[in-house]
């Protein structure tokens, strides 16, 4: 086992694994920019190295910075949380240069599937269900009109380097197609630094379904079912719930046991989640792979008793899947999270300022994952989650009623916040049916994103 | 000639500018970007005119309902 590991993140996830950390016994490394000096997990933290101003690319996506504190400190191992470096290959194959474990899969893994067009083929070669898609376009006109008469309208314009929704743009029909391109390609180009964009169908009123993976370094794979992430705004999830509600459940335990086998044939070696986009006929299409823990790892933890941090860091430390995982995974009862977010429910626009008061519910039963405390500033510099609120049932009708009080008893001033929106949401029939999709959110609050 | 003031509705960094003094905008015309917890928010105007100053320079932060830029009508 490692004797001291980096987090090199901050917020929600940074504590979180300084958590897991804690209880395994390992020491551990924060790191924080100008902007988190004070905040509250520092504490957790057997060490702490300040990584310079606020802004991110000039600390915690300061690769340069980080490696000198992994020699520094003398760290064995780093955890790069979720976003920031934690799907950069580059960084993760530095990390290792350095003498240290990057706590994820190989840096090949991270590399394949970064690239959305590569990935889309490779889990293609494999057999994953698969919605119709291109390569990577090519900048002759003639050629992405033919690339997508061959797909179908409508479609989807979305960046081969890209994530989080960003530069993802719909065309309708032939006339809305090369401008889509252009601006995509615009868009990824400043966001991702590559300007190449592929096409994929566009699937209506869709649901996101994603599949939990864990492998380890001695060639097994198993999956922990999957989370329905489908209540999004501007593409980024919202509200995440496990098991997914209104599925047939034996055709998705049938593609959880697909997609397991596929990577543990691929020789997949650590955490990782396949997401999937299922259309109104029930048929499910690999979207991507993200090569990390996921911000909604809570509420499989929550459903199948698996702490998913220390599991992950048990695969990096070499230790195989029979000893980390219990014999047969259980699903128990019904996990919902909220993501809270410094926002105005208007617009969706962000909402920094300072948490003057900031009281998370305190209910039994209730877990809240958060890096803030009254009297912090969430800063512009960061993205906007303040919180995470999730909850266990033993039915999804217990879970959403227990959601919604404790929504309703989080007490924040000083930032405008998106929890009258989530109730909103909660409280709407569509959901508390279970009906969810993509576009349930605007329909609900009756507005465009 | 009426004077409009422009403010960027949130907080945030000027991330580009989209218009300068002496410019003849329209109503809906972006003047600014300001990026803001990893989003790029325009800040619009709602008339048109000519633009008399840009009170920001990229990279600077700027606060919610800080006047950014003046238009004259």
């Amino acid at each position: 086992m490692f004797s001291k590991v980096i987090v090199a993140n901050r917020g929600a996830v940074a504590a979180r694994v300084l958590r897991a950390l804690n209880e395994m016994g390992i020491r551990s490394v924060a790191v924080y920019s100008e902007a988190d000096a004070g905040a509250p997990y520092l504490e957790m933290a057997s060490e702490t190295y300040a990584i310079g101003p606020a802004p991110a690319r000039e600390s915690y996506l300061n690769q340069d910075l980080l490696l000198d504190i992994v020699r520094r400190s003398h760290a064995d191992s780093l955890h790069p949380g979720y976003g920031f470096l934690s799907e950069n290959a580059a960084f993760a194959q530095k990390v290792a240069d350095a003498g240290a474990r990057f706590i994820g899969p190989s840096p090949k893994w991270i590399d394949a599937m970064g690239h959305k067009t590569r990935a889309r083929e490779l889990a293609a070669q494999h057999g994953m269900p698969m919605s119709q898609g291109s390569g990577v376009l090519p900048m002759d006109n003639d050629a992405v009109l033919a690339a997508a008469r061959a797909i179908g309208f409508p479609v989807l314009v979305k960046p081969a380097g890209g994530g989080g929704g960003i530069g993802m743009l719909p065309a309708k029909d032939e006339s809305q197609l090369l401008e889509a391109v252009e601006r995509s390609r615009s868009m990824a180009g400043r966001g991702f630094g590559s300007t190449e964009v592929y096409l994929e169908r566009l699937i209506e009123r869709p649901r996101h379904v994603e599949f939990q993976v864990l492998g380890d370094a001695h060639g097994s794979v198993a999956h922990l079912f999957e989370r329905d992430c489908s209540t999004q705004r501007r593409n980024q999830k919202v509200i995440e719930e496990a098991p997914g509600p209104a599925l047939e459940r034996d055709k998705v335990d049938a593609v959880a046991r697909q997609i397991a086998g596929i990577m543990q044939k691929m020789g997949y070696d650590n955490i990782g989640t396949v997401e999937m986009l299922m259309g109104a006929d029930g048929e499910f299409g690999f979207l991507e792979m993200n090569t990390r823990l996921q911000v909604e790892h809570g509420v499989t933890e929550e459903v199948t008793s698996v702490d998913l941090v220390q599991a992950q860091i048990r695969s990096a430390a070499g230790e195989k899947l029979a000893a980390i995982l219990p014999v047969k995974i259980e699903v128990i009862g019904h996990a919902i999270q909220a993501r809270v977010y410094a926002e105005d429910p208007k617009n969706f626009y962000p909402s920094p300022g300072k948490l003057t008061v900031f009281r998370p519910p305190t209910d039994a039963g209730v877990r809240v994952e958060t890096g803030y405390a009254e009297g912090r500033d969430v800063t512009p510099h960061y993205d906007p989650m303040v919180a995470k609120v999730i909850v266990h049932g033993g039915t999804r009708d217990a879970a959403i009623d227990q959601l919604i009080d404790a929504l309703e008893a989080f007490e924040i001033q000083g930032i405008k916040n998106n929890i009258q929106a989530v109730l909103a949401v909660l409280r709407s029939e569509p959901f508390r049916a279970g009906r969810v999709h993509t576009g349930l959110i605007p329909e609900v609050l009756g507005k465009k994103i | 000639m009426a004077i409009i003031e422009i403010k960027s509705e949130i907080t945030g960094t000027v991330w580009k500018l989209k218009a300068k003094p002496g410019d003849r905008v329209e109503a809906g015309d972006t003047l600014i970007i300001v990026e803001s917890m990893k989003m790029e928010i325009p800040v619009l105007t709602e008339d048109a005119g000519t633009v008399k100053e840009i009170l920001v320079q990229e990279k600077d932060p700027v606060a919610e309902g800080q006047v950014v830029a003046i238009i004259e009508e």
